[in-house]
Order: structure tokens, then C-alpha cells, then sequence
């Protein structure tokens, strides 16, 4: 998963009135919310529905950490479900399939038998009729009295027809339940319970025969069972009209089709876990080599380089891992090949420094003692010999800078680091830039040394980066006064010095750090630097895991910040001193002026501030990362990469602090100050970035 | 005064150039320099000269200067300072381990130079009787005397100054920079390094248990005070 989750990218919520989740589809919002919600954790909406998804999330993580970790188990649940459908799809059709050629034959016959009892039944009522019209002696009673007697005659004639396989039940016809001829029915069937209402209904109001499927309902203990029922409405010998019903048990055929079923169940319960099995063994057949690739890159990469995979067969596998081998053989040699080159570079550095230092010291010594005797030379040869030494000096320095470099490029620099108090530190600078100080007429103040600034740090390292600096800022402060103020806040200590001489033109921020650059080629130098002096703080800064920014506008002075981690190696994610001092010409003028707040799109979500005097650069700029929670703070709550945040104000309360006063400064001065702003200190804080 | 005080120098180095130079200077602020360009030469001169300091290059034919350190500290106390051309790597630590008091880093000043030599030859000036205690040990100050149980230990003038300066103040605890200043006569915070290594030896010498240090004893994050008499 990437940190570039829709909930937290900043760019996106640029654009419109937040993320359009109303104009999705349905099925997409879902996905969105699994995505935005349930897996990357930014669900946006009341508070009360983030703790609920924060609920649901927790188990389902390892789950969802297992699901996306493991091939082999998603190619198995993948499988498996995918056999399931089959199967299931397959016995409904097997299953509808045997139970219509079961039912077809069974209700074929069923009507067949009907049709024929209901003619009996016809017949039977017709020759009971005709003997009813040759006997004129025959009173109504005694017909009505018949014709109950000749139902019981007829239902139990109809049914021994069929003894088992059906049963025979009669119903008088609509509502009429009168003249005695109340249900009767055969084998104990209860006749009201087993006839569906729907049938009778269907039945009265047809001549034809009516058939539905129902469950026989017997009067007695007996199981109820499934069965086929058709009826017809027929006439008795009175020419009255009742319904007839053969009732059909299925039985066998419901058996025959749970046995069916029974066994698709259980065969396509084998299937699938076999297919599981199989899709087990198959991708373990893959993923376990390349596992084992995987395994192997790791601890080539950990630096363990002659580790080779187990090469079996011929297969594609075996390509991959003779592939795979033959790619570490060659980065081993490679590496190798690195190494050396890097234990030669360092030992030719090494050699140079010794064969090039010794003649030095002489001529150094040599020259030393010319000097201490100028007195006695003629002015020329005096002059000479000064000039000798101050040259001498300055080789030295250069060479010494030259090795220094050099170390870091072959990357044999190590860092020494024990918790130091950077305010020792910085008082020694401050008191061996004294001499200097006094010659230019400048005055160095400590400010924000009331209490420890303690690091995990190099101290002969920090001590050259902050004499670096504080020699710089009093050779370039013109007499002016240079502050030195030291901050602490979370894990980050910083120290920055700031001058109020000529400054830095724009883009000449990120330029100081060239090596052998020079701020203005034609401006003499008085105490002859090497060019070299900020590469190597860079680098020292950088073997921190610490920054060394710039910021500068032409003749309002300019401030170098260095942030250290407070712990060795732990990753630095803002800096305590904002690396644009507050007494800027930029956010002077802002306050001067008293302007409102800028408009233009960046800042048209920002609500307005009020504008206070010490406000904007008081802010500590780490704060802002604990305010980022706050529902206004998704524009510009970028995770993961901190170091890329901080030069740009991170967080809203920074946002609403400083992005203004650059809109501000913008429609005030159109001139080459603004960009010396914060985008450039952003680029520099790439640039710069320790890694 | 110290300027006037006769101090034999004995220089090993091969680079005749330098070692020449050295000559000048040292003599030009009243030493008696000799020379020996050979590591393997280098003990039998220092044997010969019996000076009151070595000046010892670390890159030599023959013997190395590790090496040559390693003999003359085996069978002499006299201070030796190593000339190096390398600062930061292990060479200056291994260096120090081997036995040599202090190393100044080429290309040196020849003021530095003989202020180092100077600071390692003026403890000698400064002969006041004076009976120390720290531990278990009793140090006798004039007679540059260490004694545990009327039992004698046998330290190098260097380390007999540094286990001096701890035991005249047991309530302080010194730190590396302090002790740089008050032993090695530093004036700026040098190389800490330095100290590091001599109070490993100093302890590997007195210490009963030189993991469990009594004598001198660390104070984490500050420096070393004196163990409790």
C-alpha cells in the first residue's frame, strides 16, 4: 500500500469542494470506502463512524495483512472460491435436471391414472343414475342416503385400485357442504389438510382437471409426506357436483432426489477441497522457489553476497534461479570490484595526505623561520617572506579541505558521535571567532542557550560546521551584529546563524553549497577561504542524517540553519528554528504594512489569522505537526517523508502563518525577493536533505 | 628559564629534508637534536643518545613507528610524540595504545612543535614533596614513586602526571578537556582521544581489575575523578 492514499494526498482536495464520493456509483463507493477506509485507515465523516471503523479494522488487520502478504494463500481462497461457485452452480443444474425427468414420468403416470379414475367415477355415477331412473320406488332420502353410501363405495373402490401408491379423497364442490356429502378420503388421508385451498378453488371454478404439488396430511400418527394432487370436479348420481382428488406420494421420488443430492453435495465437497489441495500444491510448487528467491535477495542485499539459491531440474524455476544466481555472482564481483576500488581511492588519499604533507611541513617550518627573521631582511625580501607564509597557510587549509573532501567521497568518513551540549559547542566558536569579530567590529550574541541543547553528535564535526558558519556570517555581516540562537524541540536540535550583511541574491541559497563557489567573483577575500568550507559542513551535516539550509535575501543578511537529530540516526522531520528568520525584509514588511491576509486559490481555504506582531516566526515550527490532526489539516498532512515537508510550512497553523505572508509579500514586492521565499528553501531542503 | 634548559631530542624520521628542518628549529630553541632515518637503527640510537624525548615519525623503512614506539616505551619512560600525517584515522589511536605520550599532525608550526616538546619535558622542573593517597595507592610526588603496598609500579612521566593531577583533587571530577590542559598543556580542547587511551593504559598498569576500575574511575557523559582512598 502506498502512503498515497486519497484521504491523505494533498493535491487531489486542491481542486473541488473535497473528494466527490456522492457522484460515484454505488458499487465504486463501496470499493472507495474499503479502500480509503478499511485498508488505509483515513476514513473521513463523524467521528463516531471512524470508531466504528477503527472497530471493525483492528482484527481484520493481520487478516488483511496476511491476505496481501501471502501469494500462496490467495491463489488457495481464490481457487477454492472459484471451485465452490462451479460446484454450485453445477448441482443446481444436475440437481433441477434429475428432479424435472423424476417429477415428468411420475406426474405423466399420475395423470394418466387420474384421468382414468375420474372416468370411472363419471361411469360409475352414470349406471348408479340409470338405476336410480329405473327404480321409481327410489324417495329422495333414500337416494340421498345412496348416494353417501355410494361415495364411501366409490372412494374406497377408486383407491383399492392403487393400494399405496395413491389415495383418493372427495370434496364437496364450493361452499356447498350440505346434503351429506361431507369429505371422504382413503388410507386415512385428512381431506380438508391435504387439498390446498388454491387447488379447490381452481378446480370449482373449471370443468378440467386442476394438479398441484402439496404435502399429504394424515388423520392418524403418520409422517406427513410430499405427493402430487389432482383433482376434478365431477357429478355424482344425483347430477350434483363434488370435486374428486388423487393424491400421489412422492416419496421415492423425493428420496431418490435427496440421495441425488446427497451425493453431488458430497462429491463436490471432495472437489473443491481437492482443487484446494491441489491449487495448494501447485503454487507451493512455484512460490516456494521463489520465496527462497525472495529469502536470498534479502540477505545478498543485507550484504551477505555469497548466499546462491539451490538450483534443481531444468524447469523455468531452475532458470529463474540460475538467472538469479548468475545476476549475485555478477553484483558480488561488481561489489567487489567497488570495494576495491574504494580501499584503493582511500588508500591513495591516505598516501597523497602523507607524501604531500611531509615536504609541507618542511617548507612550512622553513618558511616560519624566514618569517621570524624578516626584521633583518630589505623590505622586499620581508614582504616576500610574509606573503610566503600567509600562502603557506592558506595551502594548508586548502589541502587539508582538499583530503577532507575526498574522505567523504570515498565514503571513509565515521562518525564519532556521544550526547554533546551544543551550547559548549557553540561558546567555543563564538569565543575562537572573537579575534575576528573585533577586527571587522561585529558583535556575536547566543541567544536561546538558557537551557542544554544536547545531541547524539560528532562534536569535532558540529565544531567545524558552526565555525564555518559563525566565520562566514562575521566576514560577511559588514560590523553588523550575528546571532547565534540554538533551539530544541522534539527529536531535533538546531543552531542557526543569522548575519545582517549583504545577503544572498536569489538562488544562491542552494549555491553556497558548490564546492569552490563564490559569492561574488570579483570581491576580494580577506581571510582567503578554501571555497570548501560549506561542502564539507554539508557533508558533516549529512553524515548526521542532519541539514544544513540557507536562507538569504540581498542586502537583508542571511541565516544558515543546521539540524541535527537529537539521537543518532533516527530521521529528522522539521526543525525547531524556522529557516526564515522572523525579522526578514519579507516578514517585517508584512507586519509593517499590516496587510490582510493574500487571496489566490492556495490560501482561499485557509481561514483568516489575525495578524500579531512576533506571531508568525514565534510559532515553533513543530508544532504544526500535532495540529495536522485537525480536520483542516488533510490538505497538507503528507505522511511518511517528513524531511520533504518541512522546508514547505507543513501543517495548517504554519500554513495559515506563512503562506500568506508570501502571497502578501508577493503583490508588495514583485522584485527578486520573493523568490528567495519558501519554495526556494524548499528545493534547498531537497538538496540538502541528509540521507 | 625552560628555553635555556638542555633537552636531547632524538628524531626518527626518513625524510632527511624535515628531519633537517627539525634540526634548525630545535636547535634554534636550544635542544640537542640527533637523527636516525631508520626504523630498525632507531633503538640502538635511542639506546646510545639516551635522550629526554623522541620525536617519532609513523611511517618508517624498517620497523614501523608503532613498532619502534613499542620497543622504546618497553624498556623507557621518556616521552615520545608521534609525527603523523593522518588525524582521524586508527593510526593516531593505535599510536597512543603503542605508548606514545602525544602526536602532533603534519604540517605542524614549528612554535606547536616546540611548545609540545616543551610541555612534555616541564614536569621535571617542578620537584615539591608532596604525599598522595588515591585507593590504595601511595604516590610519592618528588621521588615520582607509585607504591601499592610498599610495592612498586612503574609508570611512564606521562601517566605519573595524569594519576598525579586526579589524586590532588579527589572531590573533582576532571574533564578530558581539564586534564588535557593540566597534563598536556593544552590550551584549546584537542583531540579527547588522547586522554582516552592514557587512562587505559594508566588503569591497565594500577587497577587491581582494569574492567572494574577503583582507582579512577569514570563519570559517564563528564570525565574521571579519583577512586575513594
Amino acid at each position: 500500500m502506498s502512503g498515497d492514499s486519497a484521504a491523505s494526498a494533498p493535491g487531489r482536495s486542491g481542486g473541488g469542494a473535497g473528494r466527490p464520493v456522492g457522484r460515484k456509483a454505488a458499487g465504486s463507493r463501496w470499493g472507495r470506502f474499503l479502500e480509503s477506509g478499511l485498508l488505509q485507515g483515513g476514513v473521513q465523516g463523524s467521528p463516531v463512524l471512524r470508531l466504528f471503523m477503527r472497530w471493525v479494522r483492528r482484527p481484520l488487520l493481520p487478516v488483511m495483512r496476511l491476505w496481501r502478504r501471502n501469494i500462496q494463500l490467495k491463489v488457495v481462497v481464490t481457487t477454492l472460491l472459484m471451485s465452490l461457485g462451479v460446484v454450485l452452480l453445477l448441482g443446481f443444474v444436475v440437481i433441477g435436471q434429475v428432479r424435472n425427468g423424476l417429477l415428468d414420468a411420475k406426474v405423466k403416470a399420475s395423470q394418466s391414472q387420474a384421468t382414468g379414475g375420474f372416468a370411472v367415477a363419471k361411469q360409475r355415477a352414470d349406471e348408479a343414475a340409470s338405476r336410480t331412473a329405473d327404480d321409481p320406488t327410489a324417495v329422495d332420502g333414500r337416494s340421498s342416503q345412496n348416494v353417501i353410501q355410494w361415495m364411501s363405495d366409490l372412494v374406497s373402490s377408486l383407491s383399492s385400485g392403487g393400494q399405496g401408491a395413491f389415495d383418493v379423497v372427495t370434496l364437496p364442490a364450493g361452499d356447498n357442504s350440505g346434503s351429506g356429502r361431507g369429505p371422504r378420503a382413503s388410507g386415512g388421508v385428512d381431506p380438508n389438510e391435504s387439498v390446498p385451498q388454491d387447488l379447490r378453488a381452481r378446480v370449482n371454478s373449471s370443468t378440467t382437471a386442476a394438479q398441484s404439488y402439496t404435502r399429504i396430511i394424515y388423520s392418524g400418527d403418520k409422517d406427513s409426506q410430499p405427493a402430487l394432487v389432482i383433482g376434478k370436479e365431477v357429478n355424482d348420481p344425483n347430477g350434483d357436483p363434488y370435486q374428486l382428488y388423487y393424491l400421489f406420494p412422492l416419496t421415492q421420488e423425493e428420496k431418490s432426489l435427496s440421495l441425488v443430492k446427497g451425493t453431488l453435495a458430497t462429491a463436490g465437497l471432495f472437489v473443491v477441497v481437492l482443487l484446494g489441495a491441489i491449487a495448494w500444491l501447485v503454487v507451493r510448487q512455484v512460490v516456494t522457489p521463489v520465496r527462497m528467491a525472495a529469502g536470498i535477495a534479502e540477505r545478498l542485499s543485507a550484504g551477505r553476497l555469497q548466499e546462491r539459491m539451490k538450483v534443481t531440474g531444468e524447469d523455468d524455476i531452475a532458470r529463474l534461479g540460475e538467472a538469479f544466481n548468475k545476476m549475485a555472482q555478477n553484483l558480488q564481483l561488481k561489489i567487489q570490484q567497488l570495494e576495491d576500488l574504494s580501499r584503493m581511492q582511500r588508500r591513495f588519499v591516505s598516501d597523497v595526505s602523507h607524501e604531500l604533507r611531509t615536504p609541507l611541513t618542511t617548507v612550512r617550518m622553513a618558511a616560519d623561520v624566514i618569517h621570524e627573521a624578516r626584521e633583518d631582511f630589505d623590505p622586499v625580501t620581508a614582504r616576500s617572506a610574509e606573503l610566503l607564509a600567509d600562502q603557506l597557510d592558506r595551502f594548508e587549509s586548502l589541502l587539508s579541505d582538499l583530503l577532507e573532501i575526498s574522505r567523504f567521497d570515498a565514503g571513509a568518513a565515521a562518525l564519532e558521535a556521544e550526547p554533546i551540549d551544543l551550547r559548549e559547542v557553540v561558546r567555543r566558536v563564538v569565543s575562537g571567532a572573537e579575534p575576528l569579530a573585533e577586527r571587522k567590529g561585529t558583535h556575536i550574541r547566543i541567544v536561546g542557550d538558557q537551557q542544554p541543547v544536547v545531541a547524539e553528535a560528532d562534536a569535532r564535526r558540529v565544531e567545524r560546521v558552526l565555525r564555518n558558519l559563525v566565520v562566514n556570517a562575521v566576514e560577511h555581516g559588514e560590523g553588523k551584529d550575528v546571532v547565534v540562537k540554538l533551539a530544541a524541540a522534539g527529536g531535533a536540535v538546531a543552531v542557526a546563524v543569522r548575519d545582517y550583511g549583504v545577503g544572498l541574491k536569489p538562488g544562491e541559497a542552494t549555491r553556497v553549497f558548490n564546492r569552490f563557489w563564490r559569492a561574488d567573483p570579483a570581491r576580494a577575500r580577506t581571510t582567503g577561504g578554501t571555497g570548501l568550507g560549506l561542502s564539507i559542513a554539508l557533508e558533516d551535516a549529512r553524515l548526521h542524517g542532519g541539514w544544513l539550509q540557507a536562507w538569504g535575501e540581498p542586502g537583508g543578511g542571511s541565516q544558515f540553519r543546521l539540524t541535527l537529530p537529537r539521537t543518532a540516526d533516527e530521521p529528522l522531520r522539521g526543525s525547531p528554528i524556522p529557516l526564515e528568520p522572523k525579522d526578514s525584509r519579507r516578514n517585517r514588511g508584512l507586519n509593517d504594512a499590516g496587510l490582510p491576509r493574500g487571496g489566490g486559490e492556495k490560501t482561499a481555504t485557509v481561514p483568516a489569522q489575525p495578524t500579531g506582531g512576533g506571531q508568525v516566526p514565534t510559532r515553533d515550527p513543530i508544532a504544526p505537526r500535532l495540529a495536522a490532526v485537525a480536520p483542516t489539516a488533510d490538505p497538507t498532512a503528507l505522511p511518511g517523508n517528513g524531511a520533504r515537508v518541512v522546508p514547505r510550512p507543513a501543517g495548517p497553523a504554519r500554513r495559515q502563518g506563512e503562506q500568506p505572508v508570501v502571497e502578501a509579500a508577493r503583490s508588495t514586492a514583485p522584485s527578486g525577493a520573493a523568490d528567495a521565499g519558501p519554495e526556494e528553501s524548499n528545493d534547498q531542503g531537497e538538496a540538502v536533505r541528509g540521507r | 628559564m625552560m628555553s635555556f634548559m638542555k633537552g636531547r631530542v632524538l628524531v626518527v624520521d626518513d625524510d632527511t629534508a624535515l628531519a633537517e628542518m627539525l634540526g634548525i628549529v630545535l636547535r634554534g630553541e636550544g635542544f640537542e637534536p640527533s637523527f636516525v632515518a631508520d626504523g630498525d637503527k632507531a633503538l640502538a640510537a635511542f639506546r646510545e643518545t639516551k635522550p629526554d624525548l623522541v620525536l617519532l615519525d609513523l611511517m618508517l623503512p624498517g620497523r614501523d613507528g608503532i613498532e619502534v614506539c613499542r620497543l622504546i616505551r618497553a624498556e623507557s619512560g621518556v616521552p615520545i610524540v608521534m609525527l603523523t600525517a593522518k588525524s582521524d584515522t586508527v593510526d593516531v589511536v593505535v599510536g597512543l595504545e603503542s605508548g606514545a605520550d602525544d602526536y602532533i599532525v603534519k604540517p605542524f608550526k614549528p612554535k606547536e612543535l616546540v611548545a609540545r616538546i616543551r610541555a612534555r619535558l616541564r614536569r621535571s622542573e617542578e620537584p615539591a614533596p608532596e604525599q598522595l593517597a588515591i585507593g590504595d595507592l601511595v604516590i610519592d610526588v618528588a621521588g615520582h614513586s607509585v607504591k601499592r603496598d610498599g610495592q612498586s609500579i612503574a609508570l611512564t612521566p606521562l601517566e605519573f602526571d595524569l594519576l598525579v593531577a586526579l589524586a590532588r583533587k579527589p572531590w573533582q571530577v576532571f574533564t578530558r578537556e581539564v586534564l588535557l590542559e593540566q597534563v598536556w598543556g593544552y590550551r584549546h580542547a584537542a583531540d579527547t582521544r588522547l586522554v582516552n587511551v592514557h587512562v587505559q593504559r594508566l588503569r591497565s598498569k594500577v587497577e587491581k581489575d582494569p574492567e572494574r576500575p577503583e582507582i579512577v574511575v569514570t563519570v559517564r557523559g563528564v570525565g574521571y575523578k579519583a577512586g575513594p582512598s
